[in-house]
Order: structure tokens, then C-alpha cells, then sequence
């Protein structure tokens, strides 16, 4: 028989004003096998730590059952707390009488009522707990960082200046990612390139990174410290290691009309192109879409030009498999689509452009060498309206747009507003605004520069309509603050187009299971506490992924997540589940059935000499649970027909004394 | 307030992954539900075996709802596929035997969906109220 104690949490009076606290604790005295019981105001503080450990050594307990709040905050504490007190930690059971109970329920009467049941439940399971060991398994001290924009590039820095290997895997020909693209950077205004090429080949100089360019991650298995991870590398039809990057067949290259992605369609490159001068790694690429000696084997130029002799026609898709200890979630985020939103006639005019194609477009890079014109008649613009909030913070119809607020769009408007009017003075900029959101280091006083010292006219209000009308574009918007209608005659209407994440992340997650939220957001273990690590094990985030972020914040969670990486690695041995299933050999029958249901084929089987009754032996097959494979879901317990297999910490008995004490 | 007012017994199976962190999240957001769910975590929503439900069912259970991760978002990669098989064998099983498909349920929620689990649980309840107590699977015997 166990001698169970029960403590009771107050939670400050999270818990303690809807559940009367003490009730619980009295009523929980007289049932079986409890022979202590009591209540405190915060059971994880070292006080209450305290009262527990005393309790376990002045009452001899050999189970804990504890009230709180749920066993996914302080479950390890609590468990810690046991293995201090010499209890195996597998003998805690925690009846979540807060969030599933105090939180939820404003009665005292009914919470109260409701928390014993709990406690009862939890009682009843650890009855039947049984001390656990968990197993160990080594840590593969290699890191993979998927994405390989400034998130990705600086989580591997970081991890890879703590001596630990690291590889990005990155589906565009170069790193870089979105802010390659970018001009200046808000709120300091220095330029994008200069910041961001010097740490593209920093990371492609260090020699613990390895970068994948132009490939993509097909396959995960395994689990924390130990993930197996197919990547394919694209076939780019150059040499990688042969290429010198001298550019010359993409002068060379005759079909000229590839819409270039990197100035988003704005010009054209050729079917053989480096996306841009600084690229890393500086390496061609060929369209095989375009490419008229890949379609039609007819052509062959570029083989001709290099002198290097990189081109290769024949090259094919290359897979290759590789081991890591953590797996780092970069894979940031794009504009949405503004196909839905007719009303800004931004698939109807060349002059509606996104706000990353005004960057492009004011880029010494871009497509106009830097020189602000407008798409369709490359004229200097002299009235430019900017509209915030296009497809952001749309909570009346969001299957349009996004409920979030995108959160970087205020500040950059701003930064175009500003060096619109910087370098163009006789033009007018507008912006309309819902709010302008600025909360950062020097971020209001950025906007107000824009307003006070650049004359950019802001106006509370949303667009209504554009109307393009010979070459104008008439702008139909409200003015909430003077509370009238207004009309402008623009050249160049920019819309600040909502961000989500990039598309690739919901296969990516699925293949991770790593959880998302609605919006297709990687969600986080805890949303305050442990920010940048998924829910599942071993997967780490970084950047955009987990949620709107500028460059800054996006820097610093890239440090924070190699930090967590870094921990990981350094560590020699995980400490595995010990929840994982185990087969009962004398009643195990060797049917396969576990075997079939196992997703990560733990399970195998193996000839055992089972002594029989009449002294004889009797070789039968029976099944064999790898427990550092099982991952502990469980499936094989149900597919079992012989009632052999069983998860230990989820015993069927257990789980069937929860169902009785709660149906009692 | 009704005093006589009927409140279903309902035991709620509900994932580690997604649905007990949804159920969670709807306690931090103070999403209301009724008091007569009581939520069991089992690691993986294929960890319940339909012995469990049954047993609710003979203990007096009025019914018994199933939540986890949505299709292909598995922590374990296949588990609610399994779920899914195997409850719609179960429920049409105990349909054969009194046990209206009403009180039983698989929903799909995910750590993000406080608000689901919520609005899910309140219908539940009211729907499983509207049946009235189960008697069909209840042992008395196993009542003190």
C-alpha cells in the first residue's frame, strides 16, 4: 500500500478564489491511502518545496499527489522536488485543479467539487505508479538550421562560434533571404547589403558551416539528440565546387525573359543566373523551366563560355542524408497574395506595387539602379500614397486577410515615407494609417522624424478604393480625424501588404511534428517563458516563423534559440522518456499486431526460452520494445489483442482507476 | 439556478500534444465550460483503448468525448489515425448497443484552439444532456 500525501496549491488566489482550497484538502484526508494532507499559498515556491520535502521524510510517503496548476508548467518541478526527497519522480501525479478547474469554473461550490474529483483521480492513479528509469541516449553534435535568411545565418553563427557543427538548408540558389532584398533598415537606416553580406560570408567562411544551398529538407525521423534528416540537393546544373561565379554565362545566357523572383518580377534575368552580385554561395544557377538546351537540348552556350567548365547538363537531384542533435526552424515568411484585394487595383495597375517592391525599387541593386520610377513609365512619381494594414488586422472577414497585426509595416512605411522625401523633396507622400504601432528602441522617434522634421502627411483612415484613370491613380480614403472624404491623385500607390508565414513551414512542421497555430505560426513551448523552443523536443525557432518580427527581435531570438541549441549539444547523454511501452513475455503471443501499428519501429521480435511446467523449454517468439526508439504514444497497447503490451506511467489499470474515481 | 437541472457525467480523453494544451490554453483565456467534464491526459489519443470507454460507460459515464491532435499533426506522427479507425468502430459498435452516437465524439484540437475546446465542450455537454442519463452500459454493482 502507498502512503500518499496530497498538497493542495493556492496559486496566490488563482486557484484559491474559485476552489476552496482547504475543502480539498480535508475531504482528500479519508481517502484510501492518504496519510497526509494539506494545503499552501505557492507549492513551487521554495517554501512550499520545503513543506513538501519535510512531509515526504516526517510521514515516510511513497507517492505525491499534487493540486495545481497544469503538469505541463511544473510537473519536472514537482518531480524534481520527489528525486531530491528520494522518491522516483514517476511517483508524482499532478491533478490540475487551475487551468482545468479554477480557471474555468466561477462557482466556488462547483470548483471546488470539481478539484476533489481530480484529486481523487490522481490518487488513483498513483496507487498504481511504479518507480521509472529513463533510459539514455547520446547526443549527435551537429545542428541544422532550415532557412537560411539572417534568422537562419546567425543561429548558425552563433552555434558554430561555440565549436559545434551546423548546416543550413536553403530552398532559394543563395542565402540571404528576405533582407538581401531590402534597401535600408529601419530605424538606424543603414543599409541592408552592408550589414548582412560581411555575416553571408562570415557563416559561408566558418568552417563548422556547411550550407546546402538550392535544397530542401524531405524527410525527418528520430527525436531529440538524435534526428536522421534526408535533404535533397536540387540539381542547379553547375558545379558547385567548380563554379568561380565570374557571371559571365548569365551575360552570355540568349534567353533573356525570366521573370527575375529576386526583384520580384520586375525585370528580367537570364535562364542561367546568380540572383545577385553578393550572393552566397556565388554559384550559377539554371532554370530548367527556361533553359532552352535542358527543354530542347538545343543551345549549350553556357557550356561554351565557362572557362571553368562548371556547367552540367546531366546533373540530378542529389539526396543526402545526414544526423543531427537539434533541428532550428528558420524558415521565415512573404507577403500574402493581394489577389483579394480588388479594391487597390493592385492586380489592375503596374503603379500599385507592395511595399518589398518599393524597396526593390528604391535599391541601388534593384531593377532602377536605385532611381525611384514608377513600373509603368518608369516617371518620376511626384505623388506617392502608402496604405498600412492591407490584409493585416482584418478581424471582420478574415478569410481575406490576417487577424494579426504584422507588426513591421508602421516602422517601414515610415522608412519610405521618410527617404521618399529624403531624396526626392518635391514629392508628396500620404500614408493612411488605422494606428501607427512604434513600440521599439528609438522607433517613435523614427516616425515622428518622418512627420515632423519630412512633412509625410499621415491620415487616420483607411483606403476605400483606387481607381487607376489615364496614367493616375485616384486614391478614395477617409480622413477619421477630420472626419471627411478624401481624393488623391497619386502616381504610386505602395500597400503595406500583411506578412504570413512561407509556405514550406506547414510541410515542414508536419514532418517535425512540431505544432502550429491557426495562422500557420510555429507555436512555442511556452509563450513567455520558453520562447524559442517548440513544444516538441530537439526543435528550436528562429525568426519570422514563430511570429511577426524585424530584424532586431529576429537577431536576438536567432542568438536566443543557438543558446538552447548549444545547451543541448553540449550535453553528452539525453535522459530519455521512461513512459514508453513494455511487453509482458509471458502473455505476449507474437502476433505482430504492435509491430505494425509502431511509427518508429521500436518494436521487434525476438526468440525467448520460456521453461514450461514439466521442466521442459519452449523457444516462442515474443515482442521486444527498443526503449530508446519508443517515443511512448501508446498505439501498440490498443493493437495489442492479448492485453501484453502496456505504457508504463500510462498503464491501462491506471488509467482505468481515473475513469472509475472520476464516474464514482 | 435549476436545482434538478440534469448534469451529464462526461470523461474527456484528451492528448498531451494538442488537446490538453488546448484545454490549457481555454483555462488560461477563462473560456467557460461546464463543470461535469473531466479531463484524463493520455500521451497520444491511440493510447485509448476502447476498454477505457466501455469502463466510463459501465461507471456511469453519461459520455464520453475523445480530443486530439488534427490529422497529419501528430506528435507521433500516425497516432490519431489509428484514433480515428478505431472510434469509428467503437461508437458504431456501442450505437448497436443503446449507446447513442450522441455521446460519443473524436474532435480534433490543436494547443492553439482554446476557444474550440471550449465551444466544443459546451456543446457537448448540451448534447449529451439532451439524451438524458445512461443506463444502457451502467453495472449498478460497481455503485456504493
Amino acid at each position: 500500500m502507498q502512503r500518499i500525501g496530497v498538497f493542495v496549491c493556492w496559486c496566490g488566489s488563482n486557484i484559491a478564489a474559485t476552489v476552496d482550497v482547504k475543502a480539498v484538502a480535508e475531504a482528500l484526508k479519508s481517502e484510501p491511502g492518504v496519510v497526509f494532507s494539506t494545503d499552501y499559498q505557492y507549492m513551487c515556491s521554495q517554501a512550499g518545496q520545503d513543506l513538501i520535502k519535510e512531509a515526504i521524510k516526517e510521514h515516510k510517503l511513497t507517492g505525491l499527489v499534487i493540486c495545481s496548476c497544469s503538469p505541463r508548467m511544473h510537473e519536472n518541478t514537482f518531480r524534481k522536488v520527489a528525486a531530491d526527497s528520494g522518491i522516483n519522480p514517476y511517483m508524482v501525479e499532478i491533478a490540475n485543479i487551475r487551468e482545468q478547474c479554477s480557471w474555468v469554473h466561477k462557482d466556488k461550490a462547483i470548483g471546488t467539487e470539481k478539484a476533489i474529483i481530480l484529486a481523487r483521480a490522481a490518487v488513483a492513479k498513483v496507487h498504481l505508479n511504479t518507480p521509472l528509469t529513463p533510459g539514455e541516449s547520446e547526443v549527435t553534435k551537429r545542428a541544422l538550421v532550415i532557412g537560411g535568411g539572417i534568422a537562419g545565418i546567425q543561429t548558425a553563427l552563433d552555434i558554430a562560434d561555440a565549436g559545434y557543427k551546423v548546416d543550413i538548408v536553403e530552398t532559394k540558389p543563395t542565402i540571404g533571404g528576405k533582407m538581401a532584398q531590402l534597401d535600408k533598415t529601419f530605424p538606424t537606416l543603414d543599409c541592408a547589403a552592408c550589414i548582412l553580406t560581411p555575416k553571408m560570408v562570415e557563416v559561408a567562411q566558418n568552417e563548422n558551416v556547411r550550407i546546402f544551398s538550392y535544397s530542401e529538407v524531405t524527410e525527418v525521423g528520430g527525436f531529440v539528440g538524435n534526428f536522421t534528416v534526408k535533404i535533397k540537393k536540387k540539381a542547379r546544373y553547375v558545379k558547385e565546387d567548380v563554379c568561380t561565379g565570374c557571371g559571365l554565362c548569365t551575360e552570355k545566357c540568349p534567353m533573356k525573359k525570366v521573370p527575375n523572383d529576386f526583384n520580384l518580377g520586375m525585370n528580367n534575368k537570364g535562364a542561367i543566373y546568380i540572383p545577385f552580385a553578393q550572393a552566397v554561395p556565388k554559384v550559377a544557377t539554371i532554370d530548367p523551366n527556361y533553359c532552352n538546351m535542358l527543354k530542347n537540348g538545343k543551345c549549350g552556350l553556357c557550356a561554351k563560355v565557362c572557362t571553368a567548365g562548371a556547367i552540367d547538363y546531366t546533373q540530378k537531384d542529389e539526396i543526402i542524408e545526414e544526423k543531427y542533435g537539434a533541428i532550428v526552424a528558420a524558415t521565415g515568411y512573404n507577403p500574402i497574395s493581394l489577389d483579394k484585394f480588388d479594391e487597390f487595383a493592385y492586380n489592375q495597375s503596374k503603379d500599385v506595387i507592395t511595399s518589398l517592391e518599393f524597396e526593390r525599387l528604391t535599391n541601388a541593386a534593384g531593377p532602377t539602379n536605385g532611381v525611384l520610377l514608377r513600373p509603368s513609365d518608369l516617371k518620376h512619381p511626384k505623388t506617392i500614397v502608402f496604405v498600412q494594414c492591407v490584409g493585416s488586422r482584418c478581424s471582420a472577414d478574415a478569410s481575406k486577410g490576417k487577424e494579426y497585426c504584422s507588426k513591421i509595416c508602421c516602422m517601414y512605411t515610415a522608412k519610405h515615407a521618410m527617404l521618399t522625401r529624403d531624396k526626392y523633396p518635391d514629392t508628396d507622400v500620404y500614408v493612411f494609417y488605422i494606428d501607427v504601432r512604434t513600440p521599439g528602441k528609438n522607433f517613435d522617434e523614427f516616425y515622428r522624424r518622418a512627420v515632423e522634421e519630412y512633412g509625410v502627411h499621415y491620415i487616420k483612415g483607411m483606403v476605400g478604393k483606387v481607381i487607376p484613370e489615364g496614367d493616375k491613380l485616384i486614391v478614395q480614403g477617409s480622413d477619421l480625424l477630420d472626419n471627411k472624404q478624401l481624393k488623391i491623385e497619386a502616381d504610386l500607390v505602395v500597400l503595406a501588404a500583411a506578412i504570413e508565414p512561407d509556405k514550406s513551414a506547414r510541410n515542414l512542421a508536419t514532418m517535425l511534428t512540431a505544432s502550429m497555430d491557426t495562422n500557420d505560426f510555429f507555436t512555442e513551448a511556452h509563450p513567455k517563458l520558453r520562447p524559442v523552443e517548440s513544444p516538441t523536443a530537439g526543435i528550436f525557432l528562429s525568426g519570422t516563423c514563430q511570429g511577426p518580427k524585424d530584424i532586431p527581435e529576429t537577431v536576438s531570438q536567432a542568438g536566443a534559440a543557438a543558446s538552447k541549441v548549444i545547451g543541448l549539444l553540449a550535453k553528452d547523454k539525453l535522459k530519455g522518456n521512461p513512459c514508453v511501452a513494455h511487453s509482458d513475455e509471458l502473455m505476449c503471443n507474437g502476433c505482430s499486431s504492435c509491430e505494425r501499428v509502431c511509427p518508429y519501429k521500436a518494436i521487434t521480435y525476438v526468440d525467448k526460452e520460456f521453461r514450461m511446467p514439466d521442466r521442459t523449454t519452449k523457444v516462442r517468439r515474443v515482442a521486444f520494445v527498443n526503449e530508446a526508439v519508443c517515443q511512448g504514444c501508446g498505439a501498440c497497447t490498443v493493437a495489442c489483442p492479448s492485453g501484453a503490451m502496456d505504457l508504463k506511467g500510462f498503464k491501462s489499470k491506471q488509467i482505468m482507476a481515473e475513469v472509475d474515481a472520476i464516474c464514482k | 439556478m435549476q436545482v434538478n437541472e440534469f448534469k451529464p457525467k462526461i470523461v474527456a480523453f484528451c492528448c498531451n500534444w494538442c488537446s490538453y494544451a488546448g484545454a490549457d490554453l481555454a483555462g488560461n483565456n477563462r473560456l467557460n465550460y461546464p463543470d461535469n467534464v473531466k479531463i484524463i491526459r493520455v500521451p497520444c489519443s491511440c493510447r485509448v483503448n476502447p476498454m477505457f470507454i466501455l469502463r466510463a460507460f459501465q461507471r456511469g459515464a453519461d459520455g464520453v468525448i475523445l480530443c486530439g491532435c488534427h490529422p497529419g499533426d501528430c506528435h507521433y506522427t500516425s497516432g490519431n489515425y489509428y484514433t480515428r479507425r478505431r472510434m469509428a468502430l467503437l461508437f458504431s459498435m456501442l450505437e448497436y448497443l443503446g449507446i447513442e452516437k450522441e455521446r460519443t465524439r473524436v474532435e480534433w484540437v490543436s494547443a492553439a484552439e482554446g476557444a474550440k475546446f471550449s465551444a466544443t465542450m459546451n456543446e457537448f455537454c448540451e448534447q449529451v444532456a439532451a439524451l438524458g442519463e445512461n443506463k444502457r452500459l451502467e453495472d449498478l454493482r460497481c455503485k456504493q
